[in-house]
């Protein structure tokens, strides 16, 4: 039941009963936004969500995303020069 | 897939398989347990043990939440579904756990009105639907899924919904944690800590761990780079003489977790003095009941359930591979008598479970010894 997935907000036609039309790798199924969405920050169309049984349960924050793979591929990038490195004779 | 794909990319896997090599101290074992049936499930499809170095053991935990159902509730589902007028509402994961006398699948073949939802919202919509049967929604899963239950509720007792009811088997992360930490001879060093439960209770949930019981744990994502990323950032803490929480799922999961998800769990369902687990035993506050306040959707209060306690099969290991005592291949039955389409145990049934994920994804890796020891006494030109 661990199973999360990255969901797409589409639409929000009834933000008062907590729905919202959420795009899921192409399938789109209405989903609750009741445990997400709030008045001080309230969730729009193309806002990124984790959908887990009928439910958003948090929202993607694309910076943190970005974040991570930039520094997976400066760690990458480093790791491929170390392993040169590690590889080469010294005459 | 946005948020998925980039976290297969086989060159950051590369990267991070070198990194992780050059953690480790030849010869000084690492296990590592990982916590959560989805975590499994991901090392296991993506291959991961072949990038990882000896000495890291990766052994698997508790935490899926069809697994350690025992077999008595099952049987008491079976009953709910049984009754006249009834329609259980469950997640297919459910479908093929085996009772003391079969599975829901094979009480529906019977005659029992059995149906398959993807969500609770799903189950109360069947209820609203077709008011002249009750509808009873087989509620499992840890934190991550509780609070869709508990939204659910809230808008059963809104909308007054008669007719629909939960069977709750919602159960928490914290307690079968400890009791893995307190078994004597516990050979776990480090964990890889749930993700998606962690969306919900915060990662300073498990601040007990490092502060306790002295173990690293990093909350980890689901796709292959995430747990690769986790293993690295376990071995820094170890090499670096740090023992703490972090977070590596920072894109989903913060700090303190998802306060209205809390709450709506609160105001619905309170914690049970006593529940079990299988492989685990009884555990103490371990597991969630419906309050009094919604007991009109409380199936154990609509219906009366047998309640029996069924002992496991005498051939099911399903408790030590649960612990990461043993190895799904380590058990006597495991692809044999027991297998994904006539399983004994539930590690097996769930998608979830280590002995599903190593049936489907990990048994062609296993070495074959014979073959090594032929290769070797072969002379060959290269030196």
């Amino acid at each position: 039941m661990c199973l999360g997935i990255p969901g797409q907000i589409v639409e929000i036609p009834d933000r008062a009963a907590g729905l919202a039309v959420v795009d899921i790798s192409g399938v789109r199924r209405s989903v609750s936004i009741a445990l997400v969405d709030e008045p001080a920050l309230p969730l729009e169309p193309d806002d990124w969500v984790l959908i887990h049984v009928g439910f958003a349960l948090g929202r993607i924050d694309e910076e943190q995303a970005r974040d991570t793979l930039d520094l997976l591929r400066r760690g990458a990038e480093l790791e491929q020069e170390l392993d040169v490195i590690r590889r080469g004779t010294i005459a | 897939m946005k948020y998925v794909d980039e976290y297969r990319d086989p060159a950051l896997a590369r990267g991070l398989s070198s990194e992780i090599r050059s953690l480790v101290v030849p010869g000084e074992v690492v296990r590592v347990m990982e916590v959560c049936g989805g975590h499994t499930h991901t090392i296991y499809r993506h291959g991961l043990e072949d990038l990882l170095p000896p000495e890291v053991e990766l052994v698997h935990g508790p935490g899926c939440p069809v697994c350690v159902i025992p077999m008595g509730r099952i049987d008491d589902a079976i009953a709910i579904a049984e009754t006249d007028g009834v329609t259980l509402a469950t997640f297919g994961d459910l479908l093929r756990v085996p009772g003391s006398r079969g599975s829901l699948l094979e009480a529906k073949a019977r005659g029992a009105d059995v149906r398959t939802v993807y969500s609770p919202l799903d189950a109360l919509a069947l209820a609203v639907a077709e008011p002249d049967r009750h509808v009873c929604f087989f509620a499992i899963g840890f934190e991550t899924t509780a609070p869709a239950t508990a939204v659910t509720l809230v808008q059963a007792r809104d909308d007054e919904v008669a007719n629909f009811s939960i069977f709750c088997n919602h159960v928490l992360i914290e307690p079968p944690l400890r009791a893995i930490l307190e078994t004597p001879g516990l050979q776990v060093d480090a964990f890889i800590g749930p993700g998606h439960v962690s969306s919900v209770i915060g990662t300073d949930a498990y601040r007990f761990i490092p502060e306790e019981y002295a173990r690293p744990i990093v909350v980890a994502g689901f796709e292959p780079i995430d747990l690769l990323q986790s293993i690295a950032m376990l071995l820094h803490q170890r090499a670096e003489h740090r023992c703490e929480v972090e977070n590596q799922y920072t894109r989903v999961v913060q700090t303190r977790g998802n306060d209205r998800a809390m709450a709506v769990i609160h105001e619905t369902m309170q914690p049970r003095e006593e529940f079990e687990w299988r492989g685990l035993g009884v555990l103490p506050w371990s597991a969630l009941a419906v309050r009094e306040a919604f007991g009109a959707f409380d199936a154990e209060r609509v219906f009366t359930v047998p309640g029996v306690r069924v002992e496991d099969p005498r051939a099911c290991r399903c408790g030590e591979v649960l612990t990461g005592q043993i190895k799904p291949w380590e058990c006597g039955v495991f692809g044999t008598a027991c297998t994904p389409e006539r399983p004994i145990g539930t590690c097996m049934v769930s998608s979830e479970g280590a002995c599903a994920a190593f049936y489907s994804y990990g048994r062609m890796r296993q070495p074959d010894t014979t073959a090594v020891s032929i290769t070797r006494t072969t002379p060959t030109a290269r030196g």
